[in-house]
């Protein structure tokens, strides 16, 4: 079952076309690693499949709903993690779980248990202001757990971490078929990305590059990175008018 | 969960914030209470004009602190992406808009409280009718805090908000600002009657501000 599915999906920022046409489907718990160089799309992409971004055209379907006209129920089942924790800097650590567990209709005994996967209980009564910036991203994934996503997307993940706080993550992430989660996940960490990923799928100019299979027929091993391809070689833009 | 679950969900939250980050009592009370002591400085020499003009001033100095909250209300969401979290976090629109706005009538109330007092004492003046005073102070509260969220989320994510959000609600809270005082005068030395045309006014832009935001909120936060 496709928890993603993204056909000629183009995403405009301003004026500025920041995804191009993409056509993307993930299956369910699957790890999929989106790569690709700096501006290619690879965040606006993960800010669409998360509904915080329309869809210009194309077709964009996440866990089943349109995000063209149903974006919140799909919001429901997902979540990101971002540059940004999205905590408050006046509640502590608790509080800004148990907020962000109450808010997607689950009950507070679920953060305890992320609180001990992501280690993170002897900082339960600090306040996210006096966390440190790796403190932030553990309870930025820890935000994201406790509302047990289906499906889980993560803007460089490993950005900020500690090795301990790395190696915590890489179980998260391992874990996360087992637990019926789907990951998206963007990183240039590619080795470590890799690793944990189940193929991956480049994004160049706004788009996926067609040497990068969008979904294998047969299982093979991950491709190899494709050299992100120039503006010049890419074929051009369908119904989209940009003013420069 | 329900809406109101949801509403409360987002007042406790707010509120928990504000207790702690004492914004409100550090700032905006205190920028409310030197806004009365500088009317009284400026009329100072007419004792009779500051205290037939107390209710004007007092709603003037509850608007303008008005304005703070509202600032405050919406600038802890633009810390850290709590705004994206707030729209990932599934919450209603109308929830998330009636929780900010509890929020934010619970503060100014405190503060009304603080301030009724200053007036009283400040500007010697005696209230005749408590019940009235409490019965506008309220609808007016509704008013305010459901047009300052409206408009907070309508500013929200603009890099002129701290401009255009005053700009943009105080010409609309005009009517608040005259049933207001019209029923505070009332409760100094009018009648009940006096005042109960006003009173209804301020309920009817309550009523109308509160069902706008409830519909409206939503697509805004969205647009922000």
């Amino acid at each position: 079952m496709s928890v993603v599915c993204l056909r000629s999906v183009v995403c405009l920022l301003g004026r500025f076309p920041a995804l191009t046409g993409i056509d993307l489907t993930v299956d369910e718990g699957e790890i999929v690693l989106l790569s690709g160089p700096n501006g290619a799309g690879k965040t606006t992409l993960l800010r669409v499949l998360a509904g915080l971004l329309p869809i210009h055209s194309g077709e964009a379907e996440v866990l089943g709903h349109d995000l063209a006209l149903d974006r919140r129920s799909a919001r429901r089942s997902l979540a990101l993690v971002g540059h940004e924790t999205g905590c408050y800097d006046d509640l502590t650590v608790a509080e800004n779980l148990r907020f962000a567990a109450r808010a997607s209709g689950r009950g507070t005994d679920a953060v305890a248990p992320v609180l001990g996967r992501l280690g993170l209980e002897r900082l339960a009564g600090v306040t996210h202001a006096r966390l440190s910036a790796g403190q932030r991203r553990r309870l930025s994934l820890a935000a994201a757990l406790v509302r047990d996503p289906e499906l889980l997307l993560l803007d460089e993940p490993h950005a900020g971490l500690d090795a301990d706080g790395r190696e915590t993550l890489d179980a998260v992430l391992a874990a996360a078929p087992g637990e019926g989660r789907t990951v998206v996940l963007v990183s240039h960490e590619l080795e470590r990305a890799r690793a944990l990923a189940d193929r991956e799928v480049v994004i160049s100019g706004g788009r996926v590059q067609p040497e990068t299979p969008v979904r294998p027929e047969t299982e093979v091993d991950p491709p190899a990175p494709v050299a992100a391809a120039s503006p010049a070689e890419q074929p051009a833009v369908p119904d989209v008018s940009v003013a420069t | 969960m329900s809406i109101w679950s949801e509403a409360r969900l987002v007042a406790g939250k707010d509120l928990r914030i504000e207790a702690r980050s004492k914004v409100a009592l550090t700032q905006v009370l205190p920028f409310g209470a030197i806004v009365l002591l500088l009317f009284a400085f400026a009329l100072d020499p007419d004792r009779g004009i500051l205290t037939k003009a107390a209710p004007g001033l007092f709603w003037v100095a509850v608007l303008l602190a008005t304005l703070l909250a509202v600032a405050r209300a919406f600038s802890i969401e633009e810390q850290h992406g709590a705004r994206d979290a707030l729209r990932m976090s599934g919450l209603d629109g109308g929830a998330v808009f009636l929780g900010k706005m509890a929020a934010i009538a619970v503060e100014l109330l405190a503060l009304e409280l603080v301030l009724g007092l200053g007036v009283v004492v400040f500007y010697d003046i005696r209230i005749e009718r408590v019940g009235v005073l409490l019965l506008a102070a309220l609808a007016a509260t509704l008013g305010l805090a459901a047009t300052g969220t409206l408009y907070g989320v309508l500013a929200a994510g603009l890099r002129v908000r701290e401009t255009l959000v005053p700009l943009l609600l105080l010409p609309v809270l005009a009517p608040v600002m005259l049933g207001a005082t019209r029923s505070f005068e009332a409760a100094l030395g009018g009648t009940t009657s006096d005042a109960w045309p006003w009173i209804e006014l301020l309920g009817l832009f309550a009523v109308i501000y509160v069902t706008m935001g409830v519909l409206a909120f939503g697509p805004l936060l969205e647009e922000a």
